[in-house]
């Protein structure tokens, strides 16, 4: 199935690079040539042993390699999920950056760029060189590969020295598209030493057809900066969201991550978190709802380079029908990252006998001073705490209700946009009582 | 108001209730009694509808109501309340989430609109006091982290919030100390009236010195072998149940 792609890119690598920047096109044939080599990824590799792809990467989707303009309305789309958060609003059209003419945007702190990497890359290249593909180029990743081959647009965020962003950014990706389709988005976020921002991405799809993203997102967290990422999937069942999310933090950083996967076909988060400098603080969280055929798969690693940092990760997932999760907690201590501190959690709750669960850590220690647990756990409902609800006149479904609403609330406790938070719970409850949360947008979705 | 008519049940096969019979009339406080293993919460569990037990035999009728068909969530409604002896904790539900939830579900069921927010928290606020509870308590997850004490004044609290027709007090007194046992004790009087009605299991004797019952019955292997007055509490607290117990067995 990789063949059509390599016959693609031989064929039209020339159009590919004359619609994209310099900067992008330098990694290109490279990142062609390690795809030719590594493939798809299977779940013979280890690290997708959860992810089942072959179905999704059999479907024969377009891709928009002249990236020919596409018809949207995006506020039509968006009178959805994480409306009234005070927040500047960006959009991202399958893999294009979408301008909006959007007034609050206007008041953006001094310095801070944010727009089509593809653009920024020839206005600004030297923004660019350091740090567009730094992470994934030697990911030796099949997915991320593809996406250095293909990819052409996506977002860009650059913030400077010590500023600090007021109000969350956010990012609405929208799918559309009349066919099949394939997206492979490149965003690229840079902190510089003190900036604060708060990143919410949102993936939303739109037309009944089947749809593949393959995005990859590098963020570069400088000394003492501090970074939020929040993301937000609540797509069709046609969908098929390959995510990765690679993250370098250098000294006395602060990053939270909290992904929350409420509504998918299948997905596959790939994090990566490195600890590049002394006192990082580290908190990564997530949380899933599946049912009927979903299947989410987070393969998480953090990589603690330096000594001194801290750590902490939870997730959480809630799995019904015939829906499967995948959890993998990698964590990587090298040997001098003395007096580390790192704690993984992820508890499952499957509310039926034919959902499943897979979950694995996976610690590697070379450090001899440090301190680290793991705990994972699959169970089901807690029948006490159900009976003793209902002997209080609450009923059944209200009661199952309250208690996997109460399982996943410390995740979405960890959600520090207070507006947001509130959001996320409300559509979390809807999505828990059978009231899809889906966006007005979506189609298919029943 | 409700009454028991030759009830047997099992759990995992085993017999433990074995014909029990018993009738309880409005403003009647009916103290049950007995040896370890003698059925005493088997009884509690199966009126208020714990599905690990299985009613082999016998009715349960409440204001002309067949209880054993009913949801354990309908009892509760119909005014039933068990008071836990093992109160359950359940973390990440709020206290007020939870009770706001049961006391709306119990005006749903008799055609009432929801209670308004500040009346709600007015009727936590006054209940509260009524069990000199912790003022906190409505942010806390449910009974998480409580201690003994105040997971049993929790139980009464929610009582009073419920205001049940009839109230089953599970071994309300074990694990409190005589403080914490004066209080519960004085919720439970104080939410006494004519109309309603309570079944107090317990071991000991100690709580029926602050909770007087009208009846006092003995519960062994599965029956009621003995009903008297307040009295006979007091006689079993000094002789033990042995006697009784050679008596049953005896026949």
């Amino acid at each position: 199935m990789e063949q059509q792609y390599i016959d693609l890119y031989k064929e039209h690598h020339e159009s590919i690079k004359k619609h994209s920047a310099e900067v992008m096109n330098e990694l290109r044939d490279n990142s062609f040539a390690q795809f030719e080599k590594l493939r798809f990824p299977t779940v013979m590799l280890e690290n997708y042993k959860y992810s089942d792809l072959k179905t999704p990467l059999a479907i024969d989707y377009g891709l928009n390699i002249n990236r020919i303009p596409i018809p949207v309305n995006p506020y039509d789309v968006f009178k959805c999920d994480v409306p009234g958060i005070n927040s500047y609003l960006f959009f991202v059209v399958n893999d294009a950056f979408y301008p909006v003419n959007e007034p609050r945007n206007k008041k953006l702190p001094k310095g801070v760029i944010i727009g089509s990497i593809n653009e920024v890359a020839s206005s600004h290249p030297e923004l660019l060189k350091d740090y567009y593909g730094k992470l994934s180029k030697t990911k030796n990743d099949g997915l991320v590969a593809f996406n250095g081959a293909f990819a052409q647009d996506g977002f860009f965020m650059y913030v400077p020295k010590n500023v600090v962003l007021d109000k969350p950014i956010q990012l609405v990706n929208i799918m559309r598209s009349d066919v099949n389709f394939m997206a492979n988005s490149h965003n690229l976020i840079i902190l510089e030493e003190g900036a604060k921002a708060q990143f919410l991405i949102c993936d939303h799809t739109v037309d009944d057809v089947n749809f593949l993203s393959n995005r990859v997102t590098e963020v570069f967290v400088g000394e003492n900066a501090t970074y939020e990422h929040y993301k937000l999937e609540n797509t069709h069942t046609k969908t098929t969201n390959l995510s990765t999310l690679l993250i370098d933090q250098r000294a006395s950083s602060n990053v939270t991550a909290n992904v929350i996967t409420l509504h998918n076909g299948i997905t596959r988060n790939t994090i990566e978190i490195d600890l590049d400098g002394e006192h990082c603080e580290t908190l990564l969280c997530g949380m899933v709802i599946g049912d009927k055929n979903q299947q989410v798969d987070n393969f998480t690693s953090i990589i603690h380079n330096k000594p001194n940092c801290n750590s902490r990760e939870l997730f959480k997932y809630v799995l019904d029908d015939l829906s499967k999760g995948g959890f993998t907690g990698k964590l990587y201590v090298a040997k001098d990252a003395q007096k580390t501190s790192a704690f993984q959690t992820n508890r499952n709750i499957l509310l039926n006998k034919t959902a499943k669960m897979r979950t694995k850590p996976q610690l590697e220690i070379y450090a001899d001073d440090v301190k680290c647990s793991h705990g994972a756990t699959i169970g089901q409902l807690d029948e006490t705490a159900k009976f003793y609800m209902q002997s209080r006149g609450i009923s059944e479904s209200e009661a199952r209700l309250l208690l996997m609403f109460a399982f996943t609330n410390d995740v979405i406790e960890n959600i520090r946009i207070p507006a947001l938070q509130d959001r996320i719970k409300l559509l979390v409850e809807k999505r828990l009582r059978g009231e899809l949360s889906k966006c007005e947008g979506c189609v298919i979705c029943q | 108001m409700l009454q028991i008519k030759n009830l047997h049940a099992n759990i995992n096969g085993k017999e433990i209730l074995k014909g029990l019979s018993l009738t309880v009339r409005p403003g009647e406080i009916h103290a049950i009694m007995g040896p370890n293993g003698a059925g005493k919460s088997t009884l509690a569990s199966v009126l208020s509808g714990n599905q690990a037990f299985e009613v082999t035999k016998g009715d349960v009728i409440f204001y002309g109501k067949n209880l054993l068909e009913l949801s354990p969530e309908d009892r509760s409604r119909e005014g039933i309340f068990l008071s836990f002896q093992y109160p359950v904790e359940i973390p990440g539900v709020s206290m007020v989430n939870f009770m706001r939830t049961a006391l709306n579900e119990h005006r749903k069921y008799k055609n009432l609109e929801p209670m308004s927010a500040t009346d709600f928290l007015r009727t936590m606020r006054e209940k509260k006091e009524l069990v000199e509870m912790n003022s906190n308590l409505a942010n806390r997850s449910v009974n998480e982290g409580f201690s003994g004490g105040e997971k049993k004044k929790n139980e009464i609290f929610q009582m009073a919030m419920l205001d049940p027709r009839l109230s089953i007090l599970d071994e309300t007194d074990s694990g409190l100390d005589i403080d914490a046992l004066r209080i519960v004790a004085n919720g439970v009087n104080k939410l006494k009236t004519p109309e309603n009605a309570s079944i107090v299991i317990t071991h000991y004797q100690r709580l029926l010195d602050y909770i007087v019952p009208d009846f006092v019955h003995v519960l062994y292997d599965g029956r009621i072998v003995k009903s008297g007055g307040k009295e006979l509490a007091l006689e079993l607290e000094e002789k033990g149940y042995d006697w009784i117990k050679k008596e049953v067995d005896g026949e």
